[in-house]
């Protein structure tokens, strides 16, 4: 029986994450079909498709199929799946890919097994493992179903545009049956991210916990985030003390980051913030306690007092450009 | 207004995660517990439509009989009704967790006489996370829903509500009809602390215990571990100030400073 795979695109942009995706289906499939889902006019993905080893491509076309709308997209992927009787589904551990197969596993009262980094197709059941907390448990489970649903954990990778032309795809027209008054939420505004640094793409993270002390405390963590072309981030103390707004937040329910470097200052490194910024090649580690966990985790650690180490490497970065610059280095 | 608020009671590990001998859950022996954060929100949501446009707020659980502990900190923020399906001990699949708020939520509604205008969830549980149970009650109670809301704006003339969610690429804005649901997440707003007079209401209220029976679905957890974590040994730079010259020499080796 084949598998499914949905491709959630931007503008004919695939984005990683779905190729991992299609790619999982294709091992699931063991040979037999593996079969793509977009919801919309097909952009053209026909010979990115192909090239991973797609062979239908089912175009899900409806006029309330336009903007994304979580309860149309489920419905629609759930009267497909329907239709179709597929062996099962691997969609993308996004945001939007959790939220169509949830949506979809609601409707056709299917289980659904999120964020899997493992599935194999074993006789009868699928085996997985499923990623918790960000990835810090492992939960090893099996998923038996008519259609076995799953979504996987993105891995890094790089999107891949469309390029139209032949493809040799199999493409099927799928119009969903939508009642008018079909119950739903309607997307009625979009507004696009400026440019500049953010928290998930920064290549310095400089973050403050409870070791910071106050709102005033972060001065000197944003004047070393400039000087090093990088983004303030906190531990949860910080954001529930009203220090930082909740937007900088790094862990399990903020920010997951991964930069170059993440200096943690005054953070004592709790599972729930771990999670958030173990991705980081390397962390430095200020803390006044040389056991806290985030010390032992740290590739570096300075034992000291954030509000001493901090305002001191600062003032040793900058003089270090004024000699660099041939300027007299004010006096400390 | 009347706002439906589904909380889970979760363990607040610290810096390493302990499993039970068995390998089937978190050793919690030594840990607290709270609401998960996403939820707090939740209930923080609640209680300030119920006082900008009067009405209730009613937090739900399913879970042990200790979740009746999360149950009385919602009371003492603020809520006015407390529910518990109590299931007893060890971890339910997400397709009978929702299936047991169902039942609950109908028996409130049929029994009880509730209405519901808002259903709030955390976007996902804290410790399974398993992204899906506030849909599926949703769903089962034909409500339109959406997830990751961090804001929300009623609109109780024209009986809509929009929610304002936060995406990779920007904002997107929803709107739904009422009764809606959404599942909500952390940054929503700063959830209070208790006052001391809440702490005392909280108490003396009663909780109200709804008993139902739930199947497993085809989703079996077989056991839980914790990945190898390979890091090196920390390298210590110094301490206090003078080690400002050792840790700019690391940021230049990085190439960032
Ligand atoms: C379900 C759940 C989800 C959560 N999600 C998150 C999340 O997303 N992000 C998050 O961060 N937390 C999260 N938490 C909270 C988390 O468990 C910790 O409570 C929190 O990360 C601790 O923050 P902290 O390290 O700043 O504070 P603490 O744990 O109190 O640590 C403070 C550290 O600062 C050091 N220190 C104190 N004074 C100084 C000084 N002057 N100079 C240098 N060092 C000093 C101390 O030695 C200590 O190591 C979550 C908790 C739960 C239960």
């Amino acid at each position: 029986m084949s598998v499914f795979t949905i491709i959630e695109h931007d503008d004919g942009v695939v984005p990683a994450a779905c190729l991992q995706a299609l790619t999982i289906a294709g091992e699931l499939a063991a040979g037999d079909t593996v079969e793509a889902v977009v919801f919309g006019p097909d952009p053209g993905l026909g010979s990115v498709l192909a090239a991973n080893g797609v062979t239908t491509l089912h175009v899900v076309d409806h006029e309330l199929v336009t903007d994304y709308s979580p309860e149309i997209y489920g419905e629609s992927l759930a009267q497909l799946l329907k239709q179709a009787g597929p062996a099962g589904v691997v969609a993308a551990g996004t945001d939007r890919g959790n939220e169509i197969m949830a949506q979809a596993a609601a409707r056709s009262r299917l289980p659904l097994a999120t964020n899997c980094v493992a599935v194999t197709a074993d006789p009868g059941a699928w085996t997985l493992t499923r990623a918790r907390v960000g990835g810090l448990l492992l939960e090893d489970a099996e998923l038996t179903a008519s259609t076995k649903l799953v979504t996987v954990v993105p891995g890094p990778g790089d999107d891949v545009s469309a390029s139209p032309g032949a493809s040799g795809l199999l493409t099927q027209t799928f119009v969903p049956d939508l009642a008018a008054d079909f119950v739903h939420s309607r997307l009625v505004e979009r507004t696009e991210r400026g440019s500049g640094v953010t928290l998930a793409t920064a290549r310095v993270v400089v973050s403050g916990g409870r070791g910071v002390g106050s709102s005033e405390g972060f001065a000197p963590l944003e004047e070393l985030a400039d000087l090093l072309g990088g983004a303030v981030g906190c531990s949860r103390v910080a954001t529930s003390n009203g220090w930082r707004p909740h937007s900088d937040q790094v862990g399990q329910t903020g920010t997951k980051v991964s930069p170059e470097l993440y200096i943690a200052c005054g953070i004592s490194g709790a599972t729930q913030h771990w999670v958030g910024c173990m991705g980081a090649k390397t962390i430095l580690a200020i803390n006044t306690d040389p056991e806290a966990p985030m010390v032992t985790r740290a590739t570096y650690a300075v034992t000291g007092d954030v509000h001493e180490v901090v305002p001191a490497v600062v003032a040793e970065i900058r003089r270090r450009a004024d000699i660099r610059a041939g300027r007299r280095p004010a006096l400390a | 207004m009347n706002v439906l608020v589904c909380v889970k009671r979760v363990p607040g590990t610290g810096s390493t995660i302990l499993l039970t001998d068995d390998g089937m859950d978190v050793d919690t022996r030594h840990l607290g517990f709270t609401i998960g954060p996403h939820e707090e929100c939740a209930v923080e949501e609640a209680i300030r439509i119920a006082a900008d446009h009067g009405g209730q707020v009613t937090v739900l659980t399913v879970g042990p009989a200790e979740a009746a502990e999360q149950l009385r900190d919602a009371l003492s923020m603020g809520a006015d009704h407390a529910v518990l399906v109590d299931t007893g001990p060890g971890e339910l699949d997400p397709e009978a967790t929702a299936d047991a708020l169902v039942q609950a939520v109908r028996q409130l509604q049929d029994e009880a006489g509730a209405r519901f205008d808002l259903v709030l969830f955390g976007n996902e549980s804290a410790d399974a996370g398993h992204y899906q149970v506030g849909v599926r009650v949703a769903c089962e109670l034909g409500l339109p829903m959406v997830g990751g809301v961090k804001g929300v704006e009623l609109d109780t003339d024209a009986g809509t509500v929009r929610w304002r969610r936060p995406v990779a690429a920007g904002v997107e804005v929803y709107e739904s009809s009422l009764p809606a649901a959404a599942g909500v997440a952390e940054g929503l707003n700063l959830p209070r602390y208790p006052s001391m007079r809440g702490r005392l209401r909280a108490m003396k209220a009663v909780i109200t215990t709804l008993h139902v029976d739930v199947a497993p679905s085809g989703l079996r957890k077989t056991g839980l571990r914790r990945p190898a974590e390979e890091r090196p040994a920390t390298v210590v730079l110094g301490s206090g100030a003078d080690s400002a010259g050792a840790v700019v020499d690391v940021l230049e080796e990085l190439g960032v400073a």
